[in-house]
């Protein structure tokens, strides 16, 4: 029996990043259904900016810092002490800002670029952090109406989720069980997947295309070998790997896959019972109808034999 | 790939190279014993001229041409595996982009198309605020003369209703401006110092 959630609600401030704005746009859409369906009020920094990603942090990481301090900065002015960001690359600037703020030598430099009041009293968290730590699999559990038994889903974490481990101070560096345990909660089998953290080929999509090609086909590769029918991810670079650019990966190794790429929290939303236009499933390139279909038809098959027990 | 340099140790070593790299990183690379754990667990060794664990051992030989002109500084993904697994504690990734950074510095970088589409992401984000992935590709494309560079993707992109024309500005963009102005002043003002 659903259990309701605790009316006590959690308030984190958002930042969700360029990514989640434009080629993202449905893992900010599914995030936010799915942390309104757990109780979890997400507030949109106002005016937020970008955070510099990578060629911030290979010009200097002190411009890196600045640019992502701005955001805190603002979360901070608005009483918040945690921010949630669902892109690994933005949460890894948002810390590195923290980072450079709580260096003696580098405090000044930084405020003296960022020209805002900031205390540092603020700490920035991931997405999966947020499931998993604060809300827990106990309560995605009681949360799931549609649950996904007839899926078999691998997780796949990619590079920073959880690396390096000092710094990120989230799951197993080597071996993360976030996702997995996750997709579990939700019903889904989830088969051992070797290449969790294997890297994609990041931003070489733009400038070596060929090298994203060999990588992200490895991974494709794998999930396939051991009998996955999706690939559940929580990186908005990942997923664009994975998912826009498999037609380039089949002309690279000219092969045939059809892998849906999923982010988690779609999952998260379908397995809620949420409908999957709210949750931006048609807005992925690797059509993800088959899985849609499967789904569908094992809720016809519980209810033609009377439902699972309300 | 290619080998460009021929190792003359002694005639090329800059002694002073590798404090200048332990104080930009913060990393004791004195502490590498070349295990090779680094380039072992790098997804990115088969395109490097120099493995990881041979960019940590040239910067310990004071080796700094070859090191701040070398490939491998630039195609690094900045993954954290070689951190991770670096049983010395050596934050290996943070040296390579502490590399990246000197390598700008002294004007030597190797990987003009890399830098360049990052010169073309900080260029938006100090006008906009914010970055439009989608508009960026075709400017990276224009400039790096590879026009064609992923147009294969672009009718699929707009076919879901994914190319925003027109880049939502942030209100607050001119203090987006400012921190690259401040942080532009506060580095010539650090290059005078050391000068
Ligand atoms: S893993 Fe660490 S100790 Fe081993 S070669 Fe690389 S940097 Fe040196
Ligand atoms: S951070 Fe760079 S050098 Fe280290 S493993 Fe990743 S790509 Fe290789």
């Amino acid at each position: 029996m659903p259990v309701e959630l605790k009316p006590k609600k959690t308030t984190v401030a958002y930042y969700q990043g360029c990514s989640l704005e434009q080629m993202a746009s449905e893992f900010d859409v599914s995030t936010r259904v799915v942390c309104d369906a757990l109780g979890v009020e997400l507030v949109e920094i106002p005016d937020w900016s970008c955070c510099g990603s990578t060629p911030a942090h290979s010009y200097d990481p002190l411009l890196s810092a600045a640019l992502s301090g701005r955001n805190l900065a603002i979360a901070e002015q608005q009483g918040f002490d945690v921010v949630m960001t669902p892109c690994p690359g933005c949460l890894k600037a948002l810390k590195g800002a923290l980072k450079v703020f709580k260096d003696p030598n580098k405090r000044e430099a930084f405020l003296e670029i960022l020209q805002m009041p900031f205390q540092g009293n603020i700490q920035a968290v991931s997405n999966l952090q947020l499931y998993f730590e604060t809300i827990g699999t106990e309560a995605i559990r009681n949360r799931v109406t549609k649950p996904l038994t007839s899926l078999s889903i691998v997780p796949y974490y990619g590079c920073l989720i959880s690396r390096p481990p000092d710094f990120m101070q989230f799951d197993d560096p080597e071996n993360p069980i976030s996702m997995d345990r996750i997709l579990e909660a939700l019903g889904a089998s989830v088969p051992e997947f070797p290449f969790k953290t294997e890297c994609c080929g990041a931003t070489y999509g733009v400038t070596r295309n060929e090298i994203v090609g060999k990588l992200t086909g490895r991974i494709l590769d794998m999930a396939n070998r051991v009998g996955a029918q999706a690939i559940a991810v929580s990186c908005p670079l990942c997923q664009q790997n994975l998912d826009l650019r498999q037609a380039q990966v089949n002309r690279y190794w000219r092969r045939d896959f059809h892998m849906p790429v999923l982010y988690i929290s779609q999952f998260m939303g379908l397995a809620f019972g949420v409908e999957p236009e709210s949750l931006g499933i048609d807005k992925l390139f690797v059509e993800a109808d088959s899985l849609l279909d499967i789904l569908s038809r094992e809720g016809e098959r519980d209810q033609s034999v009377g439902g699972k027990m309300a | 790939m290619e080998r460009v340099h021929t190792l003359a140790i002694q005639a090329t070593s800059d002694p002073r190279f590798i404090g200048e790299v332990e104080r930009a990183s913060g990393q004791q690379i004195s502490h590498c014993y070349q295990c090779g754990n680094c380039s072992a667990s790098c997804a990115y060794t088969y395109v490097y001229d120099y493995p990881a664990n041979q960019i940590m051992r040239l910067v310990q030989l004071g080796q700094k041409d070859i090191v701040l002109t070398s490939k491998a500084i630039w195609l690094c993904a900045a993954c954290q595996a070689c951190t991770t697994r670096c049983p010395c504690n050596i934050d290996v990734a943070k040296v390579m982009e502490s590399l990246r950074v000197l390598s700008r510095q002294e004007k030597k970088v190797s990987g003009r198309d890399i830098q360049l589409f990052y010169d073309e992401f900080l260029k938006l984000v100090k006008r906009f605020g914010r970055v439009f992935e989608t508009g960026l590709l075709p400017l990276f494309g224009m400039k790096a003369k590879k026009p064609f560079t992923d147009m294969d993707l672009a009718p699929r992109v707009i076919r879901k209703g994914k190319l925003g024309l027109i880049p939502h500005k942030v209100k607050g963009r001119k203090h987006v401006e400012g921190i690259f102005e401040r942080f532009e002043a506060y580095c010539s003002r650090r290059e005078k110092d050391k000068g």
